[in-house]
């Protein structure tokens, strides 16, 4: 267990308190159908279009496992370094609910198919924590009930109803609502880079369901709360904060917490009750007899670990070791798949750290800016390779290249070829300096005078010459000319 | 020309071949004969054009000297099968109007083979019943009558429109299900022949569901041949249900008739119940008489967890029940009472659209399912489930081919009689059935002689998983010695 920090515990009117959080995440599963049919997971089609006869629970319909969505399951637990579970058992959690065809959600209950694991949470360049993963398993999701659309009536949209979806159970390890965040943004890295999930929040296809409780440190756990369905990493914090507060006036008010569902209103900023725990469902879970025990061997795991990419954390060290860069800037471009080959493929043959500079604060300045992907950077790797490439050869100075990266970001072009047309390189030819230097020396007699006094007047000279040269000229080719003929 | 509807299904499928009738006039017979029989209530729906024009392009293909290995034999489906286009309601009012667009991979099959559906078979209600007196559509009465007395018989359940029908002649065969005896039951009742295949021999896909690992499809047919005939056709591996068997189909026919010689058949003690009638006491000690005359070895065996079949069978397929039948909400489908909430939209739906019997079952079922009584009920009858699995399972290491039993503790009871004050009292018809579905084992029943009122009474045989064949063997064996089961002449019309 990671121990509290003074910084993360809430300062209350009895004393600090500690937030224990633990985190359910959902995880729709990348896979071109459902888990137990044939129809499509497309995001965005008409309404019921999606929709097999399984989804909608006919009359002696019979669900038929998905390996795609087995893979998926058990290549996210490889990248959770977590226990694969070579007999599952599906489950039937049964509930009434329109958008609920068969009157019971398939799941895993007792046997999941990948039980514990870990994920290393980096919350700044110095501080890591590590989240337990308590298991994982497959489950169908419901269907979409709409109130909107009739004045008396509901409506039911089946599109995803039987998508698969995994269930991420996190062990309660987090105490503070900034590691939550970051647990879920490094959970959804390592997804994106296994290719098993999306993560895509606004669509649904990332949901999170967060337990909170508070206790006094080194206390025992407190009784949580669940707040359901929380679809942001920023509503989540805020959640978390919020929920947390609440607890804790109940707490110190001399109240006790009741064990109930809550869920989160970001408009008002509340977390409200939804079910007290006597009105919690009772689901009848017992094994789909439908199903036979999903049962795989060793070897069908290895084969699928073996396609698994560089995950997050391994890729960060090897950027650090290889390429020598900071771990921050390491822990930057692992953030997503594509920004490490980005880079990598920038930085082949090329000074590495500078690469990295550019690619950090430039380009992903940049995107960030415009809020842009990095699939959609007008700059590609080898243009920026190419501007770092006339930077390391003096050809142009660090603030031409930036002029000259906004010129290929918004009108593109090969960066040397750009250089040459537009006449931006740099003047390295010291007579042309010189000549600049000699003539400013001689229109300002005073100021010659000041600087040998006063040498940080030295750089009203650099501006000067550079001034008169377009920018253009090598500051260092500038710098010793000047201290050479003002004798500083 | 004879009555074509006198004719068992092979020797149908012979003439056919032979070209002494056209699939037409034998459709056309059972046509007829299925219109004068309303009163037996075996069918729900009656496809009359349907069965004719099947019969036109059986017909067709027959002249070719085409065909499959059903071409043009007119058969009834029980009303848990889906057909694409024609209503399919389980005998309950809350799938009414309800009409399939797909087809059961069992009908599938037999369509394929050139059978001719003659319409949809009455049934107890989901399938839940002993009696086809819980079906929404009327009772099916059974075409048998006690000796000097009119009172309506039943025809056992649930497949009793399937048992009636074959046995009144209305066609030449039906598909039928077990969950606990629905197949076995019903052609005791009647004396007809049924299989109960091993569970996973033919796909559950479209058929709608009552207990999913007990269900299982099988046929109802006049001769243990023509019941060989009919699953051979409908069995087979289906991907759509995973829990069918990858294993190939033998030409079953090919097992009737064979040689019995030296098949060791055991005798179970445990089923010898106390309070058994003279009846049927006497029926299985002949059972054992004639097999041992056709060469087979008899040897007596226990299956010591027995008694505690019935009772976990009914924590079992409840609690399977309870689930499965979630999905008729009168959301989607089928009967809707609206409500002034989705909550009294379901309970006004479901209180309306499912019967007594079927009530009761979820009940059951949702009770043993519920937190703080599963492991008491479910997690209990599922242990005592695998024992019953191990005790056949030791009985057939040991050596035993087959197992003898009753087929029911009774003849068949006239409508009323039973249940009607404890449920429980229907519920023990089954008690020499339901083992099988526990085990997942295949059950042939094979009628074997007349009660003392003039009904037939049946002999059952339980076989190793797969291992149908040698029930047909041995069903031929006692079919071939016992005496003939002459059905009383047509009183229905």
């Amino acid at each position: 267990m990671n121990t509290p920090a003074k910084h993360k515990l809430i300062a209350g009117a009895t004393g600090d308190w500690e937030v224990v959080i633990g985190l359910e995440i959902h995880a729709q599963v990348t896979s071109k159908s459902k888990l137990f049919s044939g129809a499509s997971t497309e995001f965005g089609g008409e309404p019921n279009t999606h929709v097999s006869l399984v989804d909608a629970a006919m009359p002696g319909m019979l669900p038929v496992i998905n390996e795609e969505c087995v893979k998926q399951a058990i290549r996210t637990g490889l990248a959770l370094k977590a226990q694969i579970n070579h007999r599952s058992v599906f489950d039937r959690k049964n509930y009434f609910y329109p958008d609920l065809p068969q009157g019971y959600q398939i799941s895993q209950f007792k046997h999941p198919i990948v039980g514990e694991g870990e994920v290393l949470v980096d919350l700044s360049p110095t501080e890591q924590i590590k989240v337990g993963i308590e298991r994982l398993h497959l489950e169908q999701d419901a269907g979409k009930s709409l109130h909107d659309l009739g004045a008396n009536d509901s409506h039911v949209d089946l599109n995803r109803s039987g998508v698969a979806l995994m269930e991420i159970v996190s062990k309660p390890d987090m105490r503070c609502a900034d590691e939550a965040k970051a647990y879920v943004s490094k959970l959804r890295t390592i997804l994106r880079y296994a290719g098993t999930c999306d993560g895509n929040m606004e669509q649904g296809s990332l949901r999170a369901d967060v337990n909170v409780s508070v206790r006094k440190p080194g206390d025992p756990l407190g009784t949580r709360c669940e707040i359901k369905n929380v679809n942001s990493i920023r509503f989540i914090g805020q959640a978390i904060e919020v929920e947390a507060r609440r607890q804790i006036g109940i707490l110190e008010d001399g109240g006790k917490i009741d064990q109930e569902t809550r869920l989160y209103d970001p408009a008002k900023s509340e977390t409200r009750s939804m079910r007290s725990k006597e009105e919690a469902h009772d689901y009848r879970y017992f094994p789909d007899p439908d199903l036979l025990p999903l049962e795989f061997d060793g070897a069908y795991v290895d084969e699928l670990a073996k396609g698994l990419p560089e995950l997050p954390d391994e890729k960060k060290a090897r950027f650090i070791a290889q390429y020598g860069l900071t771990p921050y800037d390491a822990g930057v471009l692992v953030l997503e798949r594509a920004f490490g080959d980005y880079f990598e493929e920038a930085a082949k043959g090329r000074d590495s750290k500078l690469v990295a500079n550019w690619v950090i604060n430039e380009l992903f300045g940049r995107l960030n800016k415009e809020g842009k992907g990095i699939e959609d950077s007008p700059v590609s790797a080898a243009q920026i390779g190419g501007i770092v490439d006339l930077i390391s050869a003096n050809t142009i100075s660090g603030k031409i290249a930036k002029d000259l990266f906004e010129i290929v970001w918004s009108e593109g072009g090969d960066p040397a070829q750009i250089v040459e047309a537009r006449g931006m390189k740099q003047v390295t030819d010291t007579g042309a300096i010189e000549a600049a230097v000699d003539d400013i020396i001689a229109k300002n007699p005073d100021k010659v005078e000041q600087a040998k006094a006063k040498p940080t007047m030295l750089g009203w000279f650099v501006g000067q010459v550079m001034k008169a040269t377009g920018g253009k000229a090598n500051p260092q080719a500038v710098n010793d000319l000047l201290k050479s003929k003002l004798g500083i | 020309m004879t009555d074509l509807t006198r004719l068992t299904l092979a020797q149908a499928r012979d003439g056919l071949k032979a070209k002494r009738f056209t699939s037409v006039e034998l459709t056309q017979a059972h046509v007829d004969a299925v219109a004068k029989a309303r009163s037996l209530n075996a069918y729900i729906v009656e496809t009359p054009e349907k069965a004719l024009d099947m019969a036109k392009a059986s017909d067709a293909k027959l002249a070719k000297g085409e065909g499959g290995a059903l071409e043009g034999l007119p058969l009834g489906i029980k009303d848990l099968y889906c057909t694409e286009g024609v209503q399919t309601t389980a005998a309950s009012h809350i799938l009414e109007g309800f009409v399939p667009q797909y087809e059961s991979t069992v009908t599938t099959n037999l369509w394929r083979d050139g059978a001719v559906m003659l319409g949809k078979l009455n049934l107890d209600e989901f399938a839940m019943g002993s009696s086809n007196e819980t079906s929404y559509f009327g009772p099916v009465v059974s075409p048998w009558r006690r000796k000097n007395s009119d009172a309506k018989i039943v025809p056992g359940g649930s497949s009793g429109g399937s048992s009636a029908a074959v046995a009144a002649h209305l066609c030449l065969g039906a598909t039928a299900t077990d969950t606990g005896g629905s197949i076995r039951q019903p052609a005791a009742f009647t004396g007809t022949v049924g299989i109960k295949p091993t569970y996973g021999r033919c796909s559950r896909w479209g058929i709608v569901a009552f207990a999913s690992s007990l269900d299982q499809a099988g046929p109802i047919a006049r001769t243990v041949r023509d019941a060989a005939i009919m699953l051979r056709s409908m069995a087979g591996h289906d991907l759509k249900d995973t829990t069918s068997v990858d294993a190939p189909v033998p030409d079953y026919e090919q097992a009737v008739g064979a040689s019995v010689k030296g098949k060791v058949i055991g005798i179970p003690r445990e089923y010898r119940l106390d309070g058994m009638s003279a009846e049927i006491a006497a029926l299985w000690d002949q059972g054992v008489a004639w097999l041992k005359a056709a060469g087979a070895e008899i040897r007596e065996i226990s299956l010591p967890h027995t008694k505690h079949a019935l009772p976990a069978y009914y924590i079992v397929a409840p609690a399977e029940a309870s689930s499965n039948l979630a999905r008729y909400d009168g959301i989607r489908y089928g009967l809707r009472k609206t409500g002034k909430d989705i909550v009294d939209l379901y309970e006004k739906t479901r209180a309306e659209g499912f019967g007594k019997e079927v009530r009761r079952r979820i009940m059951i079922g949702t009770y043993v399912l519920s937190a703080g009584y599963y492991d008491a009920y479910y997690l209990r009858a599922q242990k005592i489930r695998t024992l019953i699995k191990r005790d056949f399972d030791l009985a057939y290491a040991s050596g035993v081919d087959a197992i003898l039993t009753p087929a029911t503790p009774s003849p068949a009871f006239a409508q009323g009689e039973k249940g009607s004050a404890d449920p429980v009292e229907m519920y023990l018809n089954d008690v020499f059935t339901v083992t099988v579905n526990m085990a997942g084992l295949p059950g042939l029943v094979v009628p074997a002689g007349m009660s003392s009122d003039g009904l037939p009474l049946g002999l059952q045989l339980i076989g190793r998983p797969f291992e149908e064949e040698t029930l047909f063997s041995l069903g031929e064996a006692i079919e071939q010695a016992a005496p003939k089961i002459v059905l009383p002449e047509p009183w229905w019309g």
